[in-house]
This record gives structure tokens, sequence and C-alpha cells, in this order.
């Protein structure tokens, strides 16, 4: 037993746990920072337990307790429990939605004497170790129907339960996972079609009333088809790889689209948007006639892969108008820069940006913030902790902490690569998902780059839940790391 | 399968660039936001930083005997912001305003039209009242939210004279706001009088409190505990040459008369009273009354706001012939023994101007006393028809240098504004009337001071101090010093006239004579030696009485001019006013008959009509 225990001190991966407590100390000062006014600078009073840079030191110690503990459990038991610990959260999730109180319309929070915990955030450990469990299962073959099925079914429960609790921020970390699968062998097409959907559903929205000048065609419109013919183009090119298709595509496509621009532009207006679809449906013709007489079956998936963008774009002008909100249209368009909203939903992303904007290069020093110690940025300490940085720490502080999650998840990535068996590959694969979704989201929100989704940044956002249940996750796996050896 | 794997395992490069990619952008995203971009920091500070001016108070005003004249005194007005009034007991309101339902109900609709109306920005309710006035209010301010108050500093004034000279203070105009970068809305800046040319040295240095405001508004204290705050700095005092208690026994002569009375020191220039009747009291323009008394005094038709010691413009009558006999000495066309007839007035071919009766023929200093038309006229006539001079031009513009020397035909110069220039005619003027066809007779009436001629009181005035001090003078002015501070060159050096000591001393003889034996004898102050020359100026109504004199003759002290709208000879009124004015000065009392004599003038009454004047 000391044997053992010795060892894990000698294999445990102390460059993570660095990062780790770089990260954390970093965001237990940026909690000071947001959390406490000019007046107070004494060091002790960011200890103080009424404040919420004192109840952070108290999770952040937990946390790293708990963590400890973790780290001398045997790795089988991960595996063995998993299951068990999964249906535990599940039904905690569950119950949760009808026991807790109403907090800013969320249902999220369950409430034990003194403390509020929040399971959604236990629920990504629970998830993670069940689908490490699952995918690492003998005979498992993501390629298979039912054991990809399986797989996403196992990330898409925990989402829906969050999804009640009206958490929906929160829910959309779990598509983090698709990575993973990703990683394992899911067929790459599925995050193809993903990406240029939303590339078409950007593109398509923010222009869509802009006009082409001297033709009068809604440029959003245009710009889609075409891009729709790129990437079909590059389909064939990579994918089917035929040559011969490629290339009499390619001349028909590249020649049609830009003789019909010229012409529409400098001789005889027409619509060419109408053109442009005689072009898709010319290619579209094209590979089915290669399906058949060439029997170059790989084709079908570009031609699908073309309907599909249409019938998606074309759904996109109804699902704007017709489906969603209007509060959730309107951050979408406030988003895309087409209103000016700056007193509703761009009121945060303005104050954020006006908070970073004005930290310059050096900052403007610790506690010195004004934006965010008089509370123009709402949220200051939680989903928007990253404004403090900018503001108190500058180009400097906030570049150094981008910087160091990158390094932080490549780390995860290298390491989750060096496990011997799948097991531990998805389990640190998951972990690298899930910190990089949030990572991504939450300062690409604060920076002005993505819609305003609540989640929040970890180590930094103020809250005992996401701590802990971030270095949960991040224990367990550093402790399955350190038995990569004995079990090889 | 190999491959495959193979295949999928390069997959981790792919993930691995996605992190790196998000890395780029965000951190390109950053570097744009942080250090490109100036934007973000300017609206951080217009966001946090509240910068509130304190205000100088205004520099005072004292006379020449260090009385306290102009004051500041504190005011509050009462604003409010329209969204924010939420069921307010209107009649408690008015009850605490010491107004009626109908006045709050028009004051409400007047706002509501005006410019600039915002229901989200402070709109001002009632403005300038005093502490007792709004004590009231104050007590009950809870009840009425959406109601501020903001204290000002507005002027106050120790005696009820000489309004004109100090002017007033109002609103800054946007123009003003536009062009000095100092002002900001609603900052008061001096309008008219002394308060406006003064106004540089009187408003003094705003200072700043850097304050830090949060989203709500909330002020949350000194930017870093004050290191970005700067004092204010006070306006400067101004001493005046003013004697208040002359300004005001001024004011009192003129009661119920159109006129000025302008006293200078001869020596320094200072303006000892200077007084355009009608007057107002300046108090009445204090405090809540002040828009309803404004109004009133604005559409007067006696135009008690204007100044008509600066911006009146007369014709002088006999007081400009000492200027005339002081050009044709200087030019040699007569000696003070010079003889010319007067029977009954002035005669040249067919051409006469009466005269009163007197001795013929006379010399000059007679011809002074007396006031004799004639005497001028033949003056004149000589010379604008010497062989000194080519031509009758010639003569006449060398006859409009000794005036502009004097002080006439241009603005003097004096520290308020509003100054008229007169009128000194030249040859050009003529030219333009008579062609070539014209000589002394043609314009023969501006040798005793009628015709084209006009002249401001002040100008008159200074007439005066330039004979009692032989040939110089300093250019008239208000403010005698600037604390702190010294005068403009011009209210320190002095003016030389074209003609010379020994002309005026001659001027000052013949004035002397006027006072023991000709005109003027009603100037005369037992045991000092008075300086005098009567005016009758004829105009289209009963004649304006007019007065120039100084006193003692040897060093004299004071220099006066008196000029009294359709006041009838001078001996009516310009005498006694001139007077009076000069014993109060030097004595500093009046003597018993002084006093009932200056009470009888102060209330006969001049009934000038119902027209504009």
């Amino acid at each position: 037993m000391e044997r053992e225990r010795g060892s894990i001190i000698q294999n445990i991966d102390w460059i993570t746990i660095a990062i780790y407590l770089t990260l954390a100390i970093m965001g237990w000062f940026a909690i000071c920072g947001a959390s406490h006014s000019y007046i107070e600078s004494s060091f002790l009073e960011f200890l103080n337990p009424e404040d919420r840079s004192g109840k952070q030191a108290i999770w952040m110690g937990i946390s790293i307790f708990i963590g400890i503990i973790l780290l001398c459990f045997d790795k089988r038991i991960y595996k063995d429990w998993a299951y068990i610990i999964y249906v535990f959260f599940i039904i905690v999730g569950i119950v949760t939605i009808f026991v807790s109180r109403d907090i800013k319309g969320s249902h999220s929070w369950l409430t034990i004497g003194r403390f509020s915990l929040q399971p959604a955030e236990f629920m990504k450990f629970a998830t993670t170790l069940t689908l490490a469990s699952y995918m690492s299962r003998y005979g498992f073959d993501i390629n298979k129907k039912q054991d990809l099925l399986a797989s996403i079914g196992l990330f898409i429960l925990p989402m829906l339960v969050i999804i009640s609790q009206r958490e929906t921020g929160s829910a959309l970390v779990y598509l983090a996972f698709f990575i993973v699968l990703y990683r394992e062998g899911m067929s790459g097409i599925v995050l193809l079609t993903a990406i240029s959907s939303i590339i078409y559903f950007v593109v398509g929205i923010r222009f869509s009333d802009v006009l082409i000048n001297d033709v009068g065609v809604s440029m959003g419109h245009y710009a889609v088809l075409v891009l729709i013919q790129i990437f079909s183009l590059a389909m064939v090119k990579f994918w089917c790889k035929n040559d011969n298709t490629f290339l009499t595509l390619a001349l028909v496509n590249i020649i049609g689209t830009l003789g019909a621009y010229w012409i529409a532009v400098y001789l005889i207006s027409f619509n060419i948007i109408v053109f442009q679809y005689l072009l898709i449906t010319f290619t579209v013709i094209y590979l089915l006639l290669k399906i058949r007489l060439a029997k170059e079956k790989r084709n079908l998936y570009a031609a699908l892969f073309i309907i599909g963008s249409l019938i998606f774009y074309a759904s996109c002008d109804h699902v704007m108008h017709h489906v969603l909100r209007d509060h959730q249209r309107i951050r979408i368009e406030v988003l895309l820069g087409l209103k000016d909203d700056l007193s509703n939903a761009g009121y945060n992303v303005h104050q954020s940006k006006i908070a970073i904007g004005s930290g310059g290069v050096t900052g403007k020093g610790f506690l010195k913030g004004t934006q965010t110690k008089l509370k123009y940025v709402p949220e200051q300490d939680t989903d928007f902790i990253f404004c403090t940085i900018g503001e108190e720490q500058g180009f400097i502080g906030s570049a150094t902490v981008l910087f160091l999650f990158a390094v932080f998840i490549l780390r995860i990535m290298q390491l989750a690569e060096r496990q011997n068996d799948r097991f531990g590959r998805v389990y640190g694969y998951s972990l690298a998902s899930i910190f990089f979704f949030h990572f991504t989201i939450n300062i690409g929100m604060v920076l002005g780059i993505m819609p305003v989704i609540g989640i929040p940044l970890p180590f930094f956002s103020y809250g005992g839940s996401s701590f802990l249940g971030f270095s949960i996750l991040l224990f367990s796996f550093l402790r399955v790391d350190a038995d990569r050896k004995q079990r090889a | 399968m190999a491959t495959n794997n193979f295949n999928i395992e390069k997959r981790k490069y792919i993930l691995g660039a996605a992190v790196l990619l998000v890395l780029i952008v965000y951190t390109s995203r950053l570097f744009d936001l942080q250090v490109l971009s100036d934007e973000y920091k300017s609206k951080a500070d217009s966001n946090a930083f509240y910068k509130k001016t304190i205000y100088p108070a205004r520099g005072l005003m004292y006379d020449r005997k260090g009385r306290l004249l102009v004051y500041n005194q504190p005011a509050y007005d009462i604003t409010f912001i329209p969204r924010e009034i939420k069921k307010v007991d209107t009649l408690e309101l008015c009850k605490a305003l010491n107004i009626t339902r109908e006045e709050f109900d028009n004051r409400m609709k007047s706002i509501r039209k005006s410019r600039g109306y915002s229901s989200y920005t402070e709109q001002p309710f009632m403005t300038r009242l005093s502490s007792e006035e709004f004590a009231p209010f104050r007590e009950k301010m809870y009840r009425f939210p959406g109601f501020y108050i903001s204290k000002r500093s507005i002027r106050q004034y120790t005696y009820g004279a000489a309004g004109v000279l100090f002017g007033d203070i109002g609103e800054v105009s946007q123009k003003k706001i536009d062009k000095d970068p100092y002002y900001t809305r609603g900052d008061y800046i001096g309008i008219q009088g002394l308060e406006a040319s003064y106004e540089e040295v009187l408003r003094g240095v705003k200072g700043t409190e850097m304050l830090l405001r949060d989203a709500y508004g909330r002020i949350q204290g000194n930017y870093m505990n004050g290191a970005f705050d700067t004092l204010p700095i006070t306006g400067k005092n101004l001493t005046l040459g003013l004697d208040i208690e002359l300004q005001q026994l001024g004011e009192e002569l003129l009661k119920n008369k159109i006129g000025s009375i302008v006293a200078i020191e001869p020596s320094t220039g200072e303006i000892l009273c200077m007084v355009s009747s009608p007057s107002y009291d300046p108090r009445l323009l204090t405090g809540r009354q002040r828009g309803e008394n404004h109004k009133i005094l604005s559409q007067d038709k006696l135009k008690p706001l204007m100044n008509r010691a600066v911006m009146g413009t007369y014709p002088p009558g006999s007081t400009f012939k000492t200027s005339q006999a002081l050009t044709f000495l200087q030019e040699g066309i007569i000696t003070s023994n010079t003889h010319f007839p007067c029977h009954g007035g002035f005669r040249y071919n067919k051409f006469k101007l009466g005269c009163h009766a007197h001795g013929s023929p006379l010399s000059l200093f007679p011809a002074i006393a007396t006031s004799c038309n004639a005497y001028f006229c033949w003056g004149l006539v000589r010379m604008f028809s010497s062989d000194k001079y080519k031509n009758v031009q010639e003569a006449m513009n060398i006859w409009r240098d000794y005036m502009v020397s004097m002080g006439f035909g241009y603005r003097l110069g004096i520290d308020i504004p509003g100054e008229a220039r007169g009128m000194i005619p030249n040859a050009n003027y003529y030219g333009k009337h008579y062609g070539n066809y014209w000589n002394a007779v043609t314009v023969i009436s501006i040798s005793i001071g009628q015709g084209e001629v006009t002249l401001t009181p002040l100008q008159i005035a200074n007439l005066s101090a330039t004979i009692a001090n032989r040939g110089t003078f300093i250019t008239p002015h208000l403010v005698s010093s600037i604390e702190g501070d010294t005068l403009p060159r011009i209210y320190r050096e002095p003016r030389k006239t074209m003609a010379e000591r020994a002309a005026y001393e001659d001027i000052v003889k013949g004035m002397r004579q006027a006072v023991l034996e000709g005109t003027c004898r009603g100037a005369d102050i037992p045991g000092i030696e008075v300086c005098g020359k009567t005016g009758t100026a004829q105009n289209k109504g009963k004649d304006h009485s007019a007065f120039i004199g100084f006193a003692p003759m040897n060093n004299p002290q004071i220099a006066v001019a008196v000029y009294v709208e359709n006041g009838g000879f001078g001996a009516t009124y310009g005498v006694p006013i001139g007077a009076l004015i000069m014993e109060k000065y030097l004595n500093d009392t009046l003597s018993v008959e002084s006093l009932e004599k200056a009470r009888s003038i102060g209330e006969k009454r001049i009934y000038y009509g119902e027209g504009e004047r």
C-alpha cells in the first residue's frame, strides 16, 4: 500500500497540477477584485467568510482536499462505480427540478443547510465516467449504429434533465461530448455538417438584408449558395477522391459563377441567384449520374450534403421569424450586429467590452478597476469574471490567462493521448472538451464574439459547485493517468 | 483497419489546431480591444467618473471708501425629472413653495413646451429662491420624489443704487459656450455693466472633484482619495472709484427726470459717480421676483435699464464753447484779449443767430462767463476763413482733430460695455451734403455745441476733467483697482489734447468768472473756488439743461457734468445739481441749506409725455 501511494506521487502529472493551481489562484484574486470596493484593501478582508472571496477560498480548500482523496482511490473503482454514480446524479438532477426554489426562473439549486449546490456541475463528472466506461466496453464499435446512438443517449439524457431545470446554457456544455466521439472515430461528416450549418445560418441571416449593388439580390442568399458550391466541391475533392469529377464540376461552377456575376454587373442585370440554383442543380444531377454510371458511391454523400444544405438554409428564415421567441431572436440579432440594443440584451456585452477595453496594455491594477468596482458589468464575479482580469490586469494579464487555458487543455489532450486504454482516453478527451467548450463560449461571450450563454469560466467564476465539479473531474482523471504504467 | 486507426489518430492534430485557433482569435480580439482601440477607455471614463464642478465665489465690489457694494448670496433652484415624479401631492407642493395651483399648472405647461424638454433630464421648476423662501420646501422634500434642489450663488447688493453700472449675471448663452470652453450649460456669466466687462477677473477659476459613480448613478466617493481634484480659485475683488453716497445723492437729485450726472476725479480719471435717470434698485433683480421685475423694467418706456451716461448722445450746447475757445486760442485765431461784437446775436449778411443781453464788444473771459453765442460764431468764422489753411475743408479737419484729441467723436474706452461714439462732423461730411458750397456760416451751430455735434454725458464730463487738468485726461474708468492685478495701461496713462496748458488756463479763468459773475452764479460753494460753464441745448422739445464744472480751481478734486433732458436753462437744473454733487464730494456732507435745496430739486418732476424715450 505504501509503495503504491509513493508511485502515485511519482506518476502524477505535476505540470497539470501546477497550471490548475495557478489558474485557481488567479481566479481567486479576480473574485477579490470583482467583489471588493476600493476602500477595503487589507488582505484579511479577502478571507472574511461573509464575503464572496472568503467563501470561494473555503470552497477551494474543500475542492483540493476532495481532490487529494480522489487521488487515493484505485482506478478500478471509477470503472466499477460509473453507472451507479451516473444513475444517482440523474435522479438527484430530476429531484432538483421539483424541490428547488425558483431563482431567476431556474430550478437548479439544491439547498442543504447553509450550503447550496448545483447538481448539474457534478453530472458532468458522472456522464464523463459513464461514457468512458461504456465506450471502453469490450466489442464497442463507434461505427455501429446502436453503439453510437447509445453513447449519444448517455449525454443527451443529463442534457434534457438540465434543460428541465431551465439552465439551457449548462445543458449546451454536453454538446462538447461530440468532440470526444469525433476523436474516437465518429464520421467527420457529422461535425462538418454542424459547422457548415452554423456558417450558413450566420452568413445568411447577417447579410439577408444587404443587397448586391447593380443586381438587387440579397447578398446573404447569394453568399450561402456560393458557400454550398465551395463546400460540395471540397467534399468531392477530399471525400470522393475522383479528380475527373472534381475538375469537371469545379470548372463548370467557377466559370459559371464568375461569368454570371460579371454579366449581371457589367452587361445586363438579371437574377443571378436563379442562375446559382441552376449551377447547383447541375452539380447534383452530375453527381447522381456518376453514381449510376461510374459506381462512385461516395458521391451520394456530396449530393445529399448539397440537398440538405439547401433545405437547412430555407428553414433558417422560418426558424428565425416563427420558431424563436422574441428575446432569443434579439440576442441573435444583437450578436450578429443587426441591432444595437445597449439597454437589454446588448448591455452586458457592451459594458464588458468597455471594461476590458479600458484595461489597456498593463491594466489599472489590482482593485483599481472602475467599471467592475462600480458594478457596470452585471454578473461580474460569475459569468463575466474575465472582465475584471481584462480591466485590472490589462492585455498582459488576460492574454496570460488565455494562454494558460490553452496550454492546460492541450496538456490534458496530450495526457489523454498517452493512455493505453480507451477508458482513459475517452475520459481525458471528455475533460479537455468540457474545458474547451466552457473556455470558448465564456470568453467568446465576454469579448462579444459568442452569444450570451450563461456558463462559468472554470476556476475563475465565483461558485463552489462549479469549482468543486471541475476539480473532481480533473483529479479523478489525474488518478487514472497516474495508473497507466502499472496496468500496462 | 490499421490505416483507419492511423487516420483517426491524426484527428488529435485537428483538435489541437482548433484549440490554438481559438487562442489566436481571442488573443487578437483582446489586442484589438485593449491595445489598438482608445474608444473603450473614454467610454469607461464617462461611465465611471462624474466630474463635479466646484464653483468659485465671484469677486466682490467695493466703493472708493471700502464700502461693500456687491456680494454673493446662496440661492436655490428647484428642478425635477418628469419621469421620476410619481404621486406628488400638488396642493402640498404649492403650499410649500407658496404658489397657487394655477401658477403650478402654467409653469408645468410652459416647461413642457420649452425647447430641450426631456422627461429624462432635470427641468428647472423655480429658480433663485432665497434661503427663507426655500426653507418650507426643504422640510417636506422627501414627500416630493422626482424633485431636486441645486444650490447656486447669486448677486446681492448693499445699496439700492448704481444698478446699470453693476450690470447683471445670467445663464450663459450657447454661442458663448461654443466660443469659450470655460463655460458649460447653466453657468452664470456677467451680462452688461461691470459684471460683463470684468467677467474674466470676477469669475475666478472653477475647481473639479473627480467622483466615482456606480452603475445605478450613486456617488461612491472621490477617485484616488481626491488626488485628481482641484480647488476653485475665488474671483478677484474690484474696488471702484465710485463714492456710493455721491451716487445715491445723484440718483436722488435726478428723480422724476431723465438725465445723467457724471463726476470724475481729474487726476486719476476714476469715475466718482455715474447716474443715469430713471434709475432702478438693483435689489429688485434678485430672488424669485427677478423675472417679473425685469419684465417691468425692460418694458418701461423711459428705459431705466439703459445707461444714458454712456449710451445717450446729446447736443452739448454751450458747455462745448470751452472746447471752441481752446481750439481758437491754440491755433492763434484769437487771444484772450480779442474782442468780438454782439448786438443781440450773431449777424452775417442775412444770417442771424440770437444771443442774450450783455455788454458789447466783449473779450474771451466775459464771453465764457456770459455764454455769448456771437463770440464763438465769430471765432469759427475767423478760423474757417483764415489764410493759415488752404481752404475751409482743411480748417474743418483741423478743427475735427482738436475735437477728437479731447475725446469726442470716438468711444472714450470706459470699462463698461455699450458706450456710444457721439458725433463730430468733418469736411467730407459736409461735402456730401453741400458739395463745395459751404463755409463757416453754413456749419456755424457747431461752434455753440448744436447742429451735427453730439456727445455722451461721459464725454462732456471728460471735457470738464480735461480743463481741470489743464490739457490732459486719463481715460475715465469705474474700477480703480483689481485685487492682485494691475489696471490696463489705458486707465493709468494720461492722454494729451492738442491745446496747450496756457490756453486751458484762460478757459479756467473764464469758467471761474462764470461762477463769480456769469451764468453759473448758483454753483458757488462757500470756501471753495468753483469753476463752471452752463449749457442750454436746443432740440425738438424744451431745451436740455446742462452744466460742467470742477473744483477747487487750483487743485481740482472733482469734475462734473450734468445733463437733464428738457430741463430748460442750464442754470435751472444743471448748475444747482452740479454744485450739490461737488459740495457733497468735497465736504463729505451737505450744509443745511444745500440739503433743503437737494430735497426740492429731487421732488421736481419733468413731464415727458407718453412717447418712447
